[in-house]
């Protein structure tokens, strides 16, 4: 694989660096050698590169040389680069690549890693004595931040690399890395960012996000406002030479900069753009079990025998799924056909940490011939000799399927080999457009996002925490973070206000200050109590509250640990129940405490609860493709025969709606009547749709009695006929007003979202099983401070934030938004005698689930009462 | 016959207009009120248990500052409460305030309406000894437990069965399975012999009726009465989860 290098290439690679190359028999790519002219000019960098391009050691090139080249020094160092990676796995996998090269060279540079995993003594040796290179998680960045002598701790820091910036930067876990790379940068104002991605649609929202001092995101380019906190642009250096940097005025113009993207072109991000060459084009099939689909259904189990085959077939191949439960359905079903005895594993999010490192390991040796995996296995770590990616239903967006396949052989020559297994009809659709999509290198995009202000209040404590602040100044200093560079002045104040007081309208807490103000103006953390206990908190993941699974020991006490289930996930089984979990029947004895005591079982018909639909919504571009190919009957000849005939079918009976129409179908159907939409904007938004319009339908009078989403489309049944409907009115954007908010605060979503930003903005601690009364936990539900809060205070600030992220995240308000803007006047409705082919998908969901509207709690409860006479009876 | 005789294990009970369930606990006919409270109607006394005032602020002393508004909040509900049943004895079953620094921390207002509750009747407050500070200042008569109408009101149950103890202190919660999604509500919890009431502040948690702290306390498995919004709803055993 040895690769021409560019003519510079000499006087960029010192000869220790070019005879490490030359020995193994490589030559530096040209992005790699693009990133260490970045490193020597003093240039900002985000280098855009498919996996196994390289890229992680183009990142580190430039430390490495100026670590090699710095002169020896007569008293301890500080740290000079700082790693960043979303996963720990990641980091402690850089760690011991990175040891290869340095050991090889003779170089000496400390690199070490510093995880949640990490024992004791050496995060305090890490602290006291730091080595070179640190290789750590946001998490552990921000806790490192909320220090004491944080400063002193980072001012001497030349770069920080941030790895896989695709994944984190636009949630809130990027919200707080990217405000505490603001923080770094006023510690070490002469800091250089590096930012290492996988392919994106459009580099410039990554740009802008890594940049020191973010230009505003509607473009516009032109100087650059002055201030920023004094953080100061680092412009190329002459001579090249280390860390030579010199600080210039920010609106100084940067000759250097330049962006493929149209909407970056012309105008100075901040940071420069490398991209690697990218690898040759992914070939994808679409497996089609005897050429034909299934109506319905999301295992694919039809398929499994010819899954099975192309296992048999390939060296090593890894199966993704979309969810833990078709993990465990897919590996169970292989492990069934499984005659020939392939070891075949299983990996996802549940499963006890070191069962997924055995599997890791057992991957990483060759010993595995496929690895049934969920996004757990999304990033990261090499794996060496996959040679086949196989997607068990849709791939939902083109991104994270491009990101999937280039887990398949991470050498960048070889084409990568996939293979999609559609598990329903419309899944065919969304598998034919993601193979086209992909084909055309056209990805999704991931919009910018706005900075959460529960993030920021975690972030403000933790600077108080370090040391005191100035609020102006820490205004300023946190407006450099990209997501928040619109934050005005009142929000930060009334973050700064809630972080102290709990921010009510009753100023009743002024006794109990977090944070207070002293007379020099600054604030300080009112004691070091509250300043650990901050600390014991800080990150911005939630997780729900996890349950240890063990096998029952002697005595009721708890044996090995075979995983974690989330808290909830067992409430519809009793002692004697039969799960799949971890690959193998278990039969639950009890829950005692945090554990789940089970047995092993032989049932061969467990009572498998559901773990979820599809996690991941259908992408907004995705979803366009889906509506396209339906339109375009030339483009159908394209598609499998029961397919294309399952499409003319429709067009015949019903109709097919053209690219930007929404597809309404009203049809009655035993004794009840139905109305179906197909909109494709996924589950998330098409149950928010279903919510609000039930609400409409019950004041229209036609008694809806439930609803099912997928994520193509929605059903809704009454006892009414539904064709008479002035479906613009129904359909109309105004739903959003009243209705929405109506709902929303009823809604146990509301409570979700609360409950995480309750814990992440630190009103209430993370692991708040409640106090501890006569030795037994009682659950103190955060549900009980929302209902408070909502009649007290409702426009409180926790609130703020809990309804922000209900519609962004939780609900997809926006999306449900977009798409009713979108569809406004073309509602095409298709009033029929009886079922359209396209209904038979979505009308097959019925009963397997079924989300309550309005009165549900009341419903449940009431049912539960029907089911007590039933008890008595029996 | 009806559903209830049909078998060993139903039990009586029957749903008020008012939303309220009425049971009988040791031969005892009382009415299970959707707020959380226990009504006798003979005796007019209403008997709350566990309001946990000011606990808010007990956790804003350390660090935690949930919303100030809970005090407000369970003295509203209690304050309908006894508008519209005027009870002549209010008995508080223990379990009043969240801890005994209260009056420290209680606002002016809060404090003067807590007096209020007991004005033109009979006010008991059933305390465990560590809570005889807390009250001691309050109008009204203290007790250990208290006889009233065939029952024994206690705050903390004791172990084993107990023919007619009304108690409170355990919290308890009922979490009900519906298809797709379960409710968790606070509950009375009685095999007829016993009753255990749900808490009444607004910041009190609840315990989960299946937890072992509630396992040997009854002959039976008992009927829980869920309180939902101006209902209590009669859910049995095979009915409840865990969380």
């Amino acid at each position: 694989m040895p690769r021409a290098a560019v003519a510079s290439a000499p006087d960029l690679l010192p000869a220790r660096f070019a005879g490490w190359f030359a020995a193994r028999g490589w030559a530096a790519r040209p992005h790699q050698l693009a990133m260490v002219e970045k490193g020597r000019e003093g240039r900002h960098a985000l280098l855009i590169a498919p996996t196994g391009g390289g890229k992680t050691l183009a990142g580190f090139l430039p430390s490495l040389i100026a670590l090699a080249e710095r002169p020896p020094a007569n008293s301890p160092r500080g740290l000079h680069t700082l790693y960043i990676s979303p996963l720990k796995a990641l980091a402690v996998d850089v760690e011991r690549n990175l040891a290869a090269p340095i050991r090889e060279m003779g170089l000496s540079i400390t690199a070490e890693s510093r995880t949640g995993d990490t024992g004791a003594s050496r995060k305090q040796r890490q602290r006291v004595k730091p080595p070179d290179i640190l290789l750590t998680t946001p998490e552990q960045l921000a806790l490192l931040c909320s220090w004491e002598g944080a400063r002193a701790y980072f001012e001497d820091l030349s770069c920080v690399i941030v790895d896989e910036i695709h994944a984190v930067h636009s949630s809130k876990r990027g919200d707080l890395l990217c405000l505490d790379l603001a923080r770094l940068q006023m510690f070490a104002p002469r800091l250089r960012r590096v930012g290492l991605s996988a392919t994106v649609n459009d580099p410039a929202v990554i740009q802008r996000w890594l940049s020191p001092n973010p230009p505003p995101c509607n473009g516009g380019g032109g100087p650059r406002s002055g201030g920023g906190g004094g953080v100061l642009q680092a412009e190329s250096a002459e001579g090249a030479g280390e860390n030579l940097l010199r600080a210039a005025p920010s609106h100084a113009p940067s000759t250097a900069s330049r962006s493929p993207s149209p909407a970056g072109a012309g105008e100075d991000l901040g940071v420069d753009l490398v991209l690697g060459q990218g690898g040759a084009a992914p070939v994808v099939d679409v497996l089609l079990s005897e050429g034909r689909v299934p109506w319905a259904g999301h295992t694919a189990q039809h398929a499994m025998a010819e899954v099975y085959e192309v296992i048999k077939r390939a060296q090593t191949a890894l199966v993704f799924v979309n969810t833990r439960f078709q993990a465990e359905f897919a590996f169970q079903e292989l492990w069934r056909l499984n005659e020939d005895a392939l070891p075949i594993a299983l990996h996802h999010g549940s499963l006890a940490a070191e069962q997924r490192r055995r599997v890791e390991a057992a991957m990483a040796r060759g010993e595995l011939r496929a690895v049934v995996c969920t996004s757990t296995l999304d990033l990261g770590i090499d794996w060496g000799d996959v040679d086949l990616v196989i997607q068990l239903a849709s791939p939902k967006g083109a991104s994270r399927m491009v990101q999937r396949i280039g887990r398949a052989t991470h050498r960048m020559d070889e084409a990568r080999h996939a293979i999609f297994v559609p598990a329903n009809r419309f899944e065919m659709l969304e598998c034919q457009a993601a193979r086209e999509a992909i084909a055309e290198n056209r990805l999704d995009d991931d919009p910018p996002r706005t900075g959460a202000l529960d993030v920021l209040a975690q972030h403000v404590m933790s600077c108080a925490c370090a040391e005191p602040f100035d609020p102006l100044a820490l205004y300023e200093e946190v407006r450099c973070a990209g997501p928040y560079r619109d934050l005005s002045w009142g929000d930060f104040e009334l973050v700064v206000d809630f972080v102290s007081t709990g921010g009510y309208a009753l100023k009743s807490y002024d006794r109990f200050k977090r944070i207070v103000k002293g007379r020099d103006g600054l604030w300080k953390v009112r004691n070091q109590e509250t300043a650990q206990r901050h600390r014991m908190n800080v990150g911005a993941i939630v997780s729900p509250a996890m349950l240890d699974v063990r096998y029952a020991g002697r005595g009721g006490k708890g044996g090995r640990k075979i995983g974690e289930v989330e808290e909830g996930y067992l409430e519809v089984l009793d002692p004697g129940d039969t799960f799949v979990f971890a690959g193998q029947t278990l039969k639950l004895i009890s829950v005692t405490g945090t554990d789940v005591l089970v047995t092993p079982a032989a049932d061969k018909a467990p009572k498998m609860p559901s773990w979820g639909g599809s996690k991941f919504a259908l992408s907004t571009y995705l979803a366009l493709r889906v509506r396209r190919l339906m339109t375009e009957q030339d483009h159908w000849s394209v598609l499998p025969g029961d397919v294309r005939e399952w499409l003319e079918i429709q067009r015949d009976r019903s109709l097919i709606p053209g690219e930007g129409e929404l597809l309404v179908e009203t049809f009655p159907r035993g004794n009840r009547h139905f109305l179906c939409a197909y909109a494709f904007e996924g589950r998330l938004a098409h149950t928010t749709l279903a919510m609000l319009l039930t609400r409409r339908l019950e004041r229209a009078g036609v008694g809806p009695l439930g609803f099912v989403c997928n994520d193509y489309a929605l059903a809704v049944w009454s006892l009414k006929p539904m064709d008479g409907l002035d479906l613009d009115a129904l359909f109309h954007e105004d739903m959003l007003g009243d209705d929405l908010e109506a709902w929303l605060d009823e809604s146990f979503m509301m409570k979700r979202a609360f409950k995480g930003c309750a814990i992440v903005s630190g009103l209430i601690e993370r692991r708040f099983r409640g106090e501890q009364k006569s030795g037994r936990a009682i659950t103190f539900s955060t549900d009980l401070i929302y209902d408070v809060l909502r009649r007290h205070e409702p426009d409180h600030f926790l609130l703020r934030c809990a309804r922000d992220d209900a519609a962004t995240g939780l609900i997809d308000v926006a999306r449900v938004g977009q798409m009713l803007s979108r569809i406004k006047g073309r509602i095409r409705h298709a009033a029929l005698d009886h079922l359209s082919p396209f209904s038979v998908p979505i009308l097959l969901e019925i009963g397997k689930e079924r989300v309550l509207g309005g009165a549900a709690a009341e419903m449940v409860l009431s049912e539960a009462a029907e089911d007590l006479i039933a008890e008595a009876m029996s | 016959m009806s559903a209830a005789e049909a078998h060993a294990f139903a039990y009586a009970f029957s749903p008020s207009p008012c939303g309220g369930l009425r049971v009988e606990v040791a031969g005892t006919r009382v009415m299970l009120r959707p707020c959380g409270g226990l009504w006798l109607e003979a005796e007019r006394a209403l008997i709350v248990s566990d309001l946990h005032l000011e606990k808010g602020s007990a956790y804003a002393r350390r660090g935690q500052l949930l919303p100030p508004y809970d005090t407000a909040e369970t003295l509203a509900v209690l304050e309908r409460e006894i508008a519209v049943l005027n009870p002549a004895l209010l008995v508080f079953l223990g379990d009043t305030f969240h801890d005994r620094w209260w009056e420290a921390r209680i606002d002016p207002a809060g404090a003067a309406r807590v007096r209020a509750l007991t004005v033109g009747r009979q006010a008991v407050w059933v305390t465990g000894n560590h809570e005889r500070d807390s009250v001691k200042t309050l109008p009204g008569e203290m007790a250990d437990e208290i006889a009233l109408a065939g029952l024994i009101l206690r705050h903390e149950p004791l172990p084993g069965p107990a023919w007619g103890e009304v108690a409170g202190h355990l919290h308890p919660c009922a979490v009900v399975a519906g298809k797709g999604r379960s409710v968790r509500r606070r509950c009375f919890v009685t095999d007829g012999e016993r009753l255990i009431l749900p808490a009444f502040g607004a910041y009190a948690g609840g315990l989960n009726v299946r937890d072992a702290a509630f396992a040997g306390l009854f002959a039976r498995p008992p009927l829980m009465g869920a309180l939902g919004k101006d209902r209590v709803h009669a859910v049995g055993w095979r009915s409840v989860a865990r969380d």
